[in-house]
């Protein structure tokens, strides 16, 4: 073992947490995009903030690549590993660190997950803003990295939005403290810059979270509509309207009828599209709002509105959506999701191109997006088994990406580049500016050592091979969006 | 002025840029003391206009000398506004000047800061490179936040030439409810119950000299006058319907002695009695953002006593206005912030913070 660098690692942790045999490694080989895989040298299991740290700095010295790794949701293949490096497991970094309702404040270690954010803030009335549809599984840790979204961005904004300070161990060692406990700060914004960075300027060890109240009351509406276009005039309508609703998301024919086998939704029958609008907030005001929407929906023509009268009847009208992407899995062997996005009111028009390259290339697709913000999701069917059909799939993805660049938004509105998007990093930044950001990740991580390959083009990846579904997702417990 | 430093379009500031060695962009100078440098100044008050905006889309895009009271009356016309409620609009300051000094007003508790509706900068670096970072839409997670680290830069890291920020729909009205609060430990209790409450609130401020807490509530004014009553059934106080002027007071800092050396300090509410409590007697102080932000206004005798006083709690104060220094307070410093300064100014083309 001696001139192994990797044997120091030994001297800090004990041999259940440092894996290292085949079988143990197999489960670290990818992530959410299965597509990808890579078997690295070693796991490592740290259980506190110091020996993470003792851990980046072993790999400081001894220029060993690592990739740190939350649940492993990550539909970009941000926590790839890399095969000449170790991945650090953060899952026991667990602990909710302190609640304060009177400054709306949660405390968290990297490994804890979205949804317990909630848990730990409900009893005080509060709650976690961002929603990515893997919250009750992914982790904040992996939010931070790749500054997840979810259903409710436009009127809450992303992870970014609501992390105020962070700890955090650099790729060179150093631990840093980014902002703090107060909404407010003076200086630029560190910790902006850190979250989102994928991973490449090292690891967040404890992160500050602002908490919000949780709305007292929602009323959600489900609108069918017999063409695509008068679900996308219904959304414009209610931005005209000067109405925020907290979601409006869409789904077409092909996720409406995905849903229905899947769950049963009893969505409108013969609908091409079906429209989620959801208000929240104080019951008075909602109140208030509500007959605004509702007129303005009648309005648009649709097959049929459906008001949930309780909170049942909007947890059905939501089941369906979410499970849409599982859904999806009954209908085609394998599919891959992108989230590029549009502007809004190029919706339509993007909709009726991913269709045209959907039929040229022969391959079916589904489509559920968030409205309100022009974050597509289209869903790219393909048979894995079929020879070439995950490279056509890819192609056909690379287009809808370009297409999202070339109509003036972005090629990711919440999964991040990670490995998935990063050929298409130059069809959004100048040389220029691939350069800065290459600069900026060198003050963080000289060596390129934390989390290689991701973001930035070139390099070597693995090649693309069908590995099917992941397996959280074909148990349901995950989905892609 | 000098015309060079005076740029119109964005090719004429990357061109100022390149050929001035060492300088700091500028923009109204309604926050003077964040430009009052031994530097040569360049001003981007020339460069202005909205360059792109449609109110579906949320978002708009302007040059960063576009007097900010502009930008709100192009809103305004389409029903919509900069929720984060932009200081000192009245007095001329800039999209850039308020981007660089990282204020924002009252507005920002309800839905966040400046920081939480920048969505893309075009900015030149030290090098005197014109780079682009961020996006125009609303939703976006490609490369590093650039536009959000140069909220509160005080252009020291890049001049700053244009921004896409996301809107919102402006409240159909607004109305405001005054609790009294004898001393700081009662104003902090309010705030911190008044925040998590159901009401979502849409901004929440006190004033420590007047004893009160002031309570704003946005949307339709049915539901603002329900909740209104219950927050009066809740504590005793009065409402002082939209109260526009008063609010317009506190974000064009009116309430401020102008020979005073006015300052931003990051809080949260449960130092709010600590904090109050240690000012000097001769002190003015505004608490905003429901106890996050406190602008204290002090005489500048009294500057190096709440210099320490901020020190000993911990606490920073960035000054905007005033015969002081620029940074009260306890600051932090980081080798890393060189090594980021180095990346976008190699060349020290700004100063440092």
């Amino acid at each position: 073992m001696s001139g192994d660098p990797l044997h120091r690692l030994t001297a800090i942790l004990p041999p259940s947490r440092l894996l290292r045999e085949p079988a143990q490694l197999a489960a670290y080989e990818s992530d959410g995009l299965t597509c990808f895989r890579a078997t690295p040298r070693a796991v490592v299991v740290p259980e506190t903030a110091q020996e993470v740290i003792d851990v980046v700095r072993i790999c400081h010295e001894e220029r060993i690549p690592f990739v740190a790794r939350g649940s492993g949701t990550s539909l970009s293949g941000g926590s790839l590993p890399v095969s000449e490096g170790i991945v650090i497991t953060l899952n026991r970094l667990n602990r909710v660190l302190r609640v304060d309702p009177d400054e709306r404040i949660a405390v968290v270690e990297p490994g804890v997950i979205n949804l317990q954010v909630t848990a730990a803030a409900q009893p005080h009335g509060l709650h976690f803003a961002p929603d990515p549809s893997s919250q009750m599984i992914c982790t904040i840790g992996g939010n931070v990295a790749f500054n997840s979204g979810g259903a409710h961005c436009l009127k809450y904004g992303m992870t970014s939005n609501h992390v105020l300070g962070l700890k955090a161990v650099l790729a060179t060692g150093e631990v840093v403290e980014f902002g703090g406990p107060s909404r407010d700060q003076v200086g630029p914004d560190w910790t902006a810059l850190f979250v989102g960075s994928e991973g490449l300027f090292g690891i967040a060890l404890e992160i500050t979270l602002q908490l919000l109240p949780r709305a007292e009351c929602f009323h959600t509406v489900l609108a069918g509509f017999r063409t695509m276009e008068q679900a996308g005039d219904a959304v414009a309508a209610v931005v005209a309207s000067g109405l925020l609703p907290g979601a409006i998301e869409i789904m077409d024919a092909l996720a409406i009828k995905a849903a229905e086998a899947a769950v049963a939704a009893h969505y409108p029958p013969g609908c091409e599209a079906v429209l989620i609008v959801e208000l929240e907030g104080p019951r008075e005001k909602v109140a208030a709002e509500k007959l605004q929407l509702d007129a303005l929906l009648v309005q648009s023509q649709p097959v049929d509105v459906r008001v949930a009268l309780d909170a049942a009847a909007r947890m059905a009208i939501w089941k369906g959506r979410k499970s849409a992407f599982s859904a999806v899995g009954r209908l085609s062997p394998d599919f891959i999701v992108q989230d590029g996005v549009v502007p809004r009111r190029r919706l339509g028009e993007a909709l009726r191109r991913i269709g045209e390259m959907a039929r040229e290339a022969g391959i079916r697709c589904a489509n559920v997006f968030h409205a309100g913000d022009g974050n597509l999701h289209p869903l790219i069917l393909y048979d894995g088994r079929e020879d070439g059909a995950l490279e056509r799939a890819e192609q056909l993805a690379g287009r809808i990406l370009r297409m999202c660049v070339e109509m003036g938004g972005s090629i990711t509105g919440e999964h991040g580049i990670g490995v998935e998007k990063r050929d298409f990093l130059p069809d959004m930044f100048s040389p220029a500016e691939i350069d800065l950001m290459k600069r900026l990740r060198a003050a963080f991580d000289p060596l390129e050592i934390a989390n290689p390959g991701k973001m930035f083009p070139g390099g070597n990846a693995p090649a693309l091979v069908q590995h099917g579904l992941h397996p959280l997702e074909k148990a349901g417990v995950i989905s892609r969006e | 002025m000098n015309a060079r430093l005076s740029p119109t379009t964005v090719d004429e500031l990357v061109e100022a840029v390149r050929s001035t060695p060492h300088l700091l962009a500028c923009g109204a100078q309604t926050k003077p003391r964040l430009s009052q440098l031994d530097v040569p100044l360049l001003e981007t008050r020339q460069l202005k206009g909205i360059t792109e905006y449609d109110s579906s889309e949320f978002t708009f895009t302007a040059l960063a000398g576009t007097p900010v009271a502009d930008i709100s009356a192009a809103l305004a016309e389409r029903g919509q506004y900069l929720p984060f409620d932009p200081v000192l609009a009245k007095r001329g300051t800039t999209l850039g000047g308020t981007v660089a000094a990282g204020v924002s007003g009252p507005g920002r508790f309800r839905y966040g800061a400046l920081r939480d509706f920048i969505l893309g900068v075009q900015f030149v670096d030290g090098s005197g490179q014109l780079l682009r970072m961020g996006g125009k839409v609303v939703k976006n997670a490609a490369g590093f936040d650039l536009p959000k680290f140069f909220v509160g830069s005080l252009g020291r890291f890049g001049v700053l030439a244009e921004f896409t920020f996301k809107v919102f729909p402006r409240p159909a009205s607004l109305l405001t409810v005054k609790i009294p609060a004898e001393n700081a430990a009662s104003i902090a209790r309010v705030m911190m119950d008044a925040s998590r409450a159901r009401w979502e609130l849409d901004a929440l401020d006190a004033s420590p000299n007047d004893r009160a807490v002031y309570l704003r509530l946005g949307g339709p004014a049915e539901a603002n006058d329900a909740l209104a009553a219950e927050i009066l059934a809740r504590w005793p106080g009065e409402i002082l319907g939209d109260a526009g002027a008063w609010w317009t007071s506190i974000t064009e800092f009116d309430w401020a002695p102008s020979a005073d050396v006015l300052l931003k300090v990051p809080l949260t509410p449960s130092r709010i009695a600590s904090l109050v409590d240690e000012l000097p007697g001769s002190a003015r102080v505004h608490i905003t953002a429901g106890g996050n932000t406190a602008w204290i206004s002090v005489p500048p005798a009294e500057v190096s006593t709440l210099d320490s006083k901020l020190t000993k709690l911990s606490l920073c104060g960035l000054v905007l206005r005033g015969e002081s220094s620029l940074k009260l307070g306890h600051w932090p410093a980081t080798a890393l912030a060189d090594r980021v300064k180095a990346v976008l100014d190699p060349v020290n083309r700004f100063p440092s913070i």
